[in-house]
């Protein structure tokens, strides 16, 4: 078992959702953070007061999976939220270790 | 001793009034009330009173949101307490029969001799008691202006005194020398609604606070942003609103001048707007929206010591000479001086007050209003020498009773919250509360519960 964590762009998620439901992924977690990898600073102006906007809105989507599925998740988040610019955002996966679905107990792959 | 007497002669009578013991009624002869012009009053107050809480939302936009209910009460809290402290004795300060062209007396201590017939010496035709509560909403308004040069640090009971002591000794005195009689007024000086009584003396004020408060935490080193650009935007048009209460009711009748003040307050917001969203997108290549509500708030201060003197076309010309102007100060100046006025309380009121003020004394015109004068480009030289006078005066005065204020208050009490109250946000450590305190958990849970 793996988990995905993928931090991608705000507006590719309602298409990236829609497609992973489409190939029967329905369980996830998401969060809106704020985060930059390579990504420039950008300038804002409140009243002309220069900001230095350093740390950009993104949508990070969690998402637990049997291991023959993570290629499948990847390939789709690649194939949705790449837009081929910076910040696009970053995929991290994870080794597993447990699953326990709280309502019936059922745990690891039952439970995903 | 003879005064001390009177002093406390007039208490004892105001006490007896607030006991709501009913006075006898005076039997001079009472003027008639003009009903339209009193229900005009009536209503200009109610949305002068609006300004207040309008501002409120404008610079609680402005805010971070651990400060949003802190800047918010302030407001509030002024409308309390001037409210009370206008009645006991702002109102004779301000507008009692004069002493020295510098001050009211005593006379309406407690509005004792306020009656519901007019006033023979001001707004003649509604009565008394709608005068005072026109001018009041002007006394409210400037003192919470004042609050956003100081905002996201100051401590509520250091506030609370501040206040008190710069109503009665600020904003008093100034109104009494512009509109109750004073030696501003005698010597011609034209101000409609406030521009100098109003947005100079907060101005100044507030540039005196935030110097001697000191900077706000982090100032250089956090990103401090406003948290919410929709109340600012509400806040800026229920400001809009009220000012036309303001301005148009500054006529103290339902007439012609009345409706000339509302035209040119409207044309000279539009033309602020216009001009600050032009110069920052000239600058820096966005248009943004808290330019567009700073650039109409600009025109309006401008417009309010002008309103009933000048035409709608020299409402555009202010228009678009006070956007650029503040706009420049508040982007450029002010970080070259390096103070922390917080919500630009003297960039906009300060400095637009003080555009206003001088460019009544150059397009006021008797052609437009044969109660007023002529300015620079009528032939007037007079009017804006005194003009230069009234801003100059107001400037000094505002500045140095504000520091002696600060100073005394500072003895009695700090100024200024804790380190560690400023960075937990004022909205917990001064008052217990939090502004989004319910979170979607919370809520959701409770309907979980509901259901179950």
């Amino acid at each position: 078992m793996k988990k995905i964590e993928a931090v991608i762009r705000p507006a590719r998620f309602e298409e990236l959702k829609v497609a992973l439901k489409a190939q029967g992924v329905t369980g996830m977690t998401t969060y809106n953070v704020m985060g930059r990898g390579k990504q420039q600073e950008v300038k804002q102006y409140y009243r002309g007061q220069e900001l230095q906007v350093d740390l950009f809105p993104k949508l990070k989507v969690e998402i637990g999976c049997p291991n023959e599925q993570v290629e499948k998740i990847v390939q789709l988040i690649l194939d949705i939220c790449n837009t081929g610019q910076i910040g696009d955002g970053k995929i991290f996966i994870y080794p597993l270790e447990e699953v326990i679905r709280i309502s019936s107990g059922e745990k690891n792959l039952d439970a995903l | 001793m003879k005064a001390k007497t009177s002093i406390w002669m007039a208490l004892i009578l105001a006490f007896i009034m607030v006991l709501g013991i009913t006075m006898p009624a005076l039997a001079a002869e009472e003027l008639p009330v003009d009903t339209g012009n009193t229900a005009f009053i009536i209503i200009c107050s109610a949305m002068v009173l609006l300004m207040t809480p309008g501002l409120a939302f404008f610079y609680g936009g402005m805010v971070r949101k651990k400060n949003v209910l802190s800047i918010m009460m302030q407001c509030f809290a002024v409308m309390a307490l001037v409210s009370v402290q206008w009645v006991l004795m702002g109102y004779t300060l301000s507008f009692g029969p004069d002493v020295g062209s510098v001050i009211g007396n005593l006379n309406f201590l407690g509005l004792h001799g306020v009656s519901i017939f007019p006033s023979p010496d001001y707004a003649s035709t509604i009565p008394h008691y709608v005068f005072v509560a026109f001018q009041l909403m002007f006394a409210i308004i400037t003192a919470a202006l004042i609050s956003g040069a100081f905002a996201e640090r100051m401590r509520f009971s250091a506030f609370v005194l501040f206040v008190l002591l710069w109503t009665t000794l600020v904003y008093d005195p100034i109104a009494h020398w512009v509109w109750g009689g004073g030696w501003l007024g005698q010597l011609g000086a034209l101000d409609f609604a406030g521009g100098t009584v109003v947005h100079i003396s907060s101005g100044v004020s507030g540039l005196v606070t935030a110097l001697f408060i000191g900077k706000r935490l982090g100032k250089e080193r956090d990103t401090i942003v406003p948290h919410n650009m929709p109340f600012t935007v509400l806040g800026a048009a229920l400001l809009w609103f009220g000012w036309f209460g303001f301005n148009a009711g500054s006529a103290l009748a339902a007439d012609g001048i009345a409706g000339l003040a509302f035209l040119v307050t409207n044309t000279c917001a539009a033309a602020g707007a216009i001009s600050w969203v032009a110069a920052e997108w000239l600058h820096h290549g966005k248009p943004t929206v808290f330019g567009a509500v700073s650039g109409a708030v600009a025109g309006l201060v401008a417009i309010t010591p002008a309103a009933g003197f000048v035409s709608p076309l020299s409402a555009v010309v202010m228009g678009i000479m006070v956007g650029p102007v503040c706009y420049l100060f508040v982007s450029k100046i002010k970080e070259k001086l390096g103070y922390d006025d917080s919500l630009d309380a003297f960039g906009i009121h300060g400095v637009g007050g003080t555009v206003g003020a001088l460019a009544t004394g150059i397009f006021a015109s008797t052609a437009v209003n044969p109660g007023g004068a002529d300015g620079l480009l009528y032939g007037g030289l007079h009017l804006f020498g005194v003009q230069i006078v009234a801003v100059g005066a107001t400037y000094i005065y505002a500045a140095l009773a504000t520091l002696l204020i600060l100073k005394v208050i500072s003895m009695i009490v700090p100024l200024r919250v804790s380190d560690e109250e400023e960075e937990v946000g004022l909205d917990t450590s001064l008052h217990g509360e939090d502004a989004y305190g319910y979170d979607d958990m919370g809520v959701s849970e409770r309907l979980v519960g509901i259901q179950s």
